[in-house]
């Protein structure tokens, strides 16, 4: 069958729900601005970068992470529903319904990441354009782990439980990822935090400012929680889907 | 007369839409699964949840083009049957075939058109943009605008999904198992909640299908919606298939009227031989006939013994039939309650 029109909606109905559009756009814009605008010459050392670039990237990875898992709250509303158990008796494939979510959400996630390199623009940020693509696209692999964080949640947390469950583990990712500003700068927490994908996310920007200046540890980290997550997602399935 | 009238209103609407099923999905890669073959057939199905037993060793065969009743009340086992017919649930032991093929193999080949007895609808969607994209899952879905139109939904086509009433999402629900245009029909409590109108212009609908050879199996706890529309009535009770023939059948073989009369000292040979009744008990003074068909009974005990006085008629709806089917099994206990 043609996934096509499964992609299509899947888009619409992304671009149709008003959490989008506050929480991985109007929130991390707000805050970009709050913040950077009185620091705007400031510099991040330990980044070595200035701190326009230094956050914008921080909150690019913030609202992207918030759009990520935007799939994840919309399978969770169909469970609550049983629309995915009447999508079971389609002749839809379960790996077509999850390919056009994880492609769902990377077409929103596109449109909240450009916004806030916009905003970094208007406060000065100025890169090439290999290092914007770069940027981007450090960003878009580094979401990898987080869309799928978003569908194994939707499999398995009741719906009004569910927006709290994803805002604090965001929350989680992204302060300790660096996104508000990087945590630890030497010793076992820097370590702990260089194990989480977000770091990583939040490092895109420094990474292309040093044009490729993505560590082989950034690839192993994402791989490791793509590769541990991707089983738990299928588990997730399963069990949601009882006996199939 | 009054059964005939859906049917004949109903024909000019459903040839016109054969003519105009909708664009074929060409890119379509399903595999083919013969329908010719028999429809849907169940062999010693068996499934438990824990320490209930909700269905227990049921054979079910229904042929092409045949549309069969499950009927039964909550807690039968007929959603569970259900269920495994669709590939929803895997049977603890016994094997279900759709068209020859497993559930799952039916339901990837866009052959079978289902609705479940419970669910809503996904948000973020008007009502005509949900019935194209679940056409678009199937091969050869029907059109779009006729479906709206056939279900009644016309008028609400441009509503968001989240804002339609009970009864309106149960017809979109309908409109999602019929859009497919699937051979097979399988639909679990299809008029729940639907107020009598709706539900009248449901089984319309539904006779227009089955009209045109589709296979239909539905689950029902209305009596009259299983007398008035099945070829044939499945009775469930406690997991178990406890009749299964025409509505006719099942009806004269438990859905005896029962005759009381004030008929002393009479020859209890003399009432049996009479046409019609197939069983007789004293009382003292009172007799109690069993009638397979009391309209022949009483015309001929009234000939026959015309000092009879005090006769009472009572019993014969398919209700009826059902309780007594029902009562004799063994009893439910508290798994009854769950086994849906």
């Amino acid at each position: 069958m043609s996934g096509a029109t499964h992609v299509r909606y899947e888009i619409l109905r992304s671009l149709r729900n008003p959490l989008i559009y506050g929480l991985s756009i109007g929130l991390p814009l707000v805050v970009y601005y709050a913040v950077t605008s009185s620091n705007r010459h400031a510099f991040v050392y330990a980044a070595g970068v200035s701190f326009p670039l230094y956050f914008m990237t921080g909150m690019a990875a913030y609202g992207a992470m918030f759009a990520a898992i935007g799939p994840g709250g919309r399978l969770a509303r169909d469970r609550a529903r049983s629309w995915t158990r009447q999508l079971r008796i389609t002749p839809l494939r379960a790996r077509t319904d999850y390919l056009a979510k994880v492609l769902a959400a990377y077409l929103v996630v596109l449109p909240a990441i450009v916004l806030v390199f916009l905003a970094g623009v208007t406060l000065g940020v100025r890169l090439d354009a290999a290092q914007w693509f770069e940027m981007t696209g450090l960003l878009l692999v580094g979401l990898v782990p987080f869309v799928l964080i978003g569908l194994i949640l939707g499999h398995v947390i009741a719906t009004d439980a569910l927006v709290q469950v994803m805002g604090w583990i965001i929350v989680f990712f992204a302060l300790f990822g660096g996104a508000f500003g990087s945590l630890f700068n030497k010793g076992a927490m820097l370590t702990f935090v260089k194990l989480l994908p977000s770091y990583w996310l939040v490092h895109a920007g420094a990474s292309a400012l040093h044009h490729g200046d993505w560590p082989t540890e950034g690839w192993i980290v994402l791989a490791c929680w793509t590769a541990a997550l991707i089983p738990l997602a299928v588990l997730a399935y399963r069990h949601d889907t009882g006996e199939a | 007369m009054t059964g005939e009238a859906p049917r004949r209103r109903f024909r000019p609407v459903w040839p016109s839409l054969l003519d105009r099923t909708g664009p074929t999905n060409d890119d379509c890669s399903v595999a083919t699964v013969s329908t010719g073959s028999a429809g849907v057939k169940a062999a010693g199905l068996t499934k438990s949840y824990g320490a209930v037993q909700a269905v227990r060793g049921i054979d079910l065969d229904v042929p092409p083009g045949e549309t069969v009743a499950l009927l039964g009340p909550n807690g039968a086992g007929k959603t569970t049957t259900i269920d495994m017919v669709l590939g929803l649930r895997h049977p603890d032991a016994g094997t279900v075939t759709v068209f020859g093929v497993p559930p799952a193999t039916a339901v990837r080949s866009g052959v079978i058109g289902g609705m479940l007895q419970t669910g809503s609808l996904p948000d973020h969607l008007r009502v005509r943009e949900l019935i194209s994209l679940v056409a678009s899952y199937y091969p050869h879905p029907l059109s779009v605008d006729d479906v709206l139109r056939l279900t009644g939904m016309g008028d609400l086509a441009e509503r968001r999904t989240t804002t339609l009433s009970g009864g309106q999402v149960q017809r979109v629900r309908f409109a999602t198992a019929l859009v497919g245009n699937t051979d097979l029909l399988v639909l679990d409590e299809p008029t729940a909640g639907i107020d009598v109108e709706g539900r009248h212009e449901f089984w319309q609908v539904m006779r227009g299908l089955a009209s045109q050879g589709k296979t239909v199996l539905f689950a029902t706890h209305y009596l009259e919606e299983a007398d008035a529309f099945a070829d044939r009535i499945v009775l469930m009770a406690h997991g178990r298939i406890v009749a299964d023939g025409p509505a006719t059948e099942i009806k004269a073989k438990v859905g005896s009227r029962t005759v009381r009369a004030t008929l002393p000292g009479v020859d209890l040979e003399s009432l049996r031989a009479l046409p019609g009744v197939t069983n007789v008990e004293r009382h003292g003074d009172a007799v109690i006939l069993s009638c397979s068909d009391a309209d022949a009974a009483l015309p001929a005990l009234f000939a026959r013994f015309p000092e009879v006085r005090d006769v009472e008629a009572a019993g014969g709806s398919l209700e009826e039939a059902f309780l007594e089917l029902t009562a004799g099994d063994d009893k439910p206990g508290p798994e009854g309650l769950v086994a849906q």
